[in-house]
């Protein structure tokens, strides 16, 4: 038995059972993170003093033969766009390198509270915009599955170092798929909740009404124990919302009766199965929902007819929401700055914001907060924001309409599986296409989850799992059945 | 396709530095992407309410009452931040 191999259950046993301490475990990884982060680069930094004082603590605890919460001890990484209090925290960007977090997001304060090991930061796109973790101002993270390909993205860090089990699980963001596309690259599951499960207090913002923290995870089972402890309602973020817990129920229910499948009805909308996707990728997917249909689940043909319209929806709000976000990086409160330099020196206030962010930010996230600031322009407005607004309630009703007949939809992650390292860095636009099936649950605010469930080659290819708003529970008792 | 002068009027709203040479990439670059959103236009939206959030997002108030004391140390770690301070205060060029 490898300490790195465990799920967050088996963990917990071998750790009550006092087979191996919660030091142990950390060791292990801390271990692993430097013998492997040299070849696949998850992390950007690595927590190793914050780690063993937190092992310490538990392993003290389990001594004094006090009861221990599930997920004490359990190590865990953190993208590095959600702040650990005393900890660097540089969201990818030159911009933040140096910005040391002054408080602890409410996902770091809760799992802190039930005796997480923190090992590390890890790797992202810039500020999360990106879908390879290229876009990281500091190196690229590499595919664990094949080195000379990309890891996905912007969650590219964490998806890679819960693969190459330099982690139990991870803690990532989605704004356009960048936990589920990552995922499906890697071959773990990644969970987008519903937008307002999961409190973003302390989550460096990029688009904040699409940004969801959520989790990578190597097993469903794992993925809905850290769930329960980090979703609900937060007085910080009043976004936030306070929703009944049912996932239990539900999931207890299907297990004890193997018939509860029958009276599933899973949607294929036909818009997700047409040019573009790879028909090798087509093929794994269809072969899932043939399983599903095997083990008697009812599969109903859908239509979501404004899916073609999600991307440039979205490469409008994200945007423009994004340039409104990043104008806090003024060279003035935090962050890198020209203010002081001297060769240069500027001479206005307005040769400071110019300077600091004109060469604090890398390419992708000038390209966006310029694409965002001229959306939301005098004269452009209403030709661009107003009306992706409006495209955008569109798509949330197609949902609406779906779900009146369905319980759950499933889709393809992306249209292909993980592609080559520098294949798409060039052309912005073809990047942005491997959004074109995570984009519109963002949009509509829905909870989906990737899950392995197949390879073309070597390479994994997730299954997306769509449900309702705040039916959690229900996706993972569906994904469940998948895994047994 | 934008023209050189709409992108420096862009990277000026948006407070960017940019080199003549980045003003024509982010010129080429953001024209394909333009063109690219331009599909949204075929979307029929007459009479359709914007959407902002997915959930309902209303304000939320509270009394003004001081919540909890700032204590020193915060204020002190937010300040250490700052590329510039005096006296507590961070320093900036002068405005007017």
């Amino acid at each position: 038995m490898e300490l790195t191999d465990l799920t967050i259950k088996k963990a917990h046993q071998g750790l009550i059972k006092k087979e191996f301490s919660a030091l142990e475990l950390c060791q292990a990884y801390l271990e692993r993170i430097k013998e492997k982060n040299r070849e696949i680069f998850a992390f950007l930094t690595i927590t190793e003093d914050l780690a063993i004082s937190q092992a310490k603590k538990i392993d003290e605890m389990i001594f004094q033969g006090r009861e221990i919460p599930i997920l004490a001890g359990i190590p865990t990484a953190v993208k590095d766009n959600i702040l650990v209090e005393d900890v660097k925290c540089t969201a990818g960007s030159k911009i933040l390198e140096n910005y040391i977090a002054p408080y602890d997001a409410t996902v770091i304060k809760k799992l802190k509270e039930q005796g997480v090991v923190i090992l590390g930061k890890t790797n992202l796109d810039e500020f999360a915009m990106g879908s390879s973790t290229e876009n990281s101002a500091f190196f690229e993270t590499k595919n664990p599955c094949d080195l000379k390909r990309v890891p996905g993205g912007s969650s590219g860090g964490s998806a890679a170092a819960v693969a190459a089990n330099l982690s139990l699980f991870a803690l990532g963001s989605d704004t356009g798929g960048s936990i589920r596309q990552p995922a499906s690259f890697c071959g773990i599951v990644g969970l987008k909740p519903t937008y307002g499960a999961v409190s973003r207090y302390g989550l460096i913002a990029f688009a904040s009404s699409l940004d969801q923290i959520g989790l990578m995870t190597k097993t469903v089972e794992d993925c809905q124990i850290v769930f329960e402890v980090i979703s609900g309602k937060d007085e910080l973020d009043s976004t936030s919302v306070k929703f009944e817990n049912r996932f239990s129920k539900f999931i207890i229910r299907n297990r004890k009766s193997k018939i509860g499948i029958q009276n599933i009805r899973i949607g294929v909308p036909r818009e997700y199965f047409v040019k573009g996707i790879d028909p090798e990728v087509e093929k794994v997917i269809k072969g899932a929902i043939k399983k599903y249909e095997g083990l008697g689940a009812k599969i109903e043909e859908i239509s979501l007819p404004h899916t073609e319209y999600a991307l440039p929806c979205y490469y409008i709000i994200a945007p423009s929401e994004a340039s409104a976000n990043l104008a806090r990086y003024d060279g003035i409160k935090y962050g890198f700055s020209k203010s002081r330099i001297s060769n240069l020196k500027p001479r206005t206030l307005f040769d400071v914001y110019l300077q600091s962010r004109g060469e604090g930010f890398g390419d992708e996230v000038r390209r966006r907060i310029m694409l965002g600031t001229y959306a939301l322009s005098a004269g452009y407005y209403e030709a661009y924001y107003l009306r992706a607004q409006k495209v955008r309630t569109k798509i949330r009703e197609d949902f609406e309409k779906a779900f009146q007949t369905v319980d759950v939809i499933f889709t393809p992650v992306g249209p292909t599986p993980a592609f080559k390292l520098g294949e798409k860095i060039d052309d912005p636009l073809k990047m942005y296409l491997s959004d074109i099936f995570t984009v519109s649950v963002n949009l509509a605010g829905h909870p989906a989850i990737s899950i392995p469930s197949g390879k073309v080659g070597n390479l994994p290819v997730g299954l997306q799992i769509i449900g309702k708003p705040f039916e959690e529970e229900k996706i993972f008792g569906i994904a469940t059945i998948f895994k047994q | 396709m934008i023209t050189k002068e709409e992108v420096k009027h862009i990277a000026k709203l948006a407070r960017l530095g940019l080199s003549e040479k980045e003003i024509g990439k982010f010129q080429k670059e953001l024209s394909s992407i333009l063109d690219y959103v331009e599909k949204l236009k075929e979307v029929d939206i007459s009479n359709i309410e914007p959407t902002s959030h997915s959930v309902l997002v209303e304000n939320i108030m509270r009394e003004d009452i001081e919540k909890s004391k700032i204590k020193n140390q915060k204020s002190k770690k937010l300040l250490e931040l700052a590329p510039e301070t005096k006296n507590g205060y961070l320093k900036t060029k002068s405005i007017l």
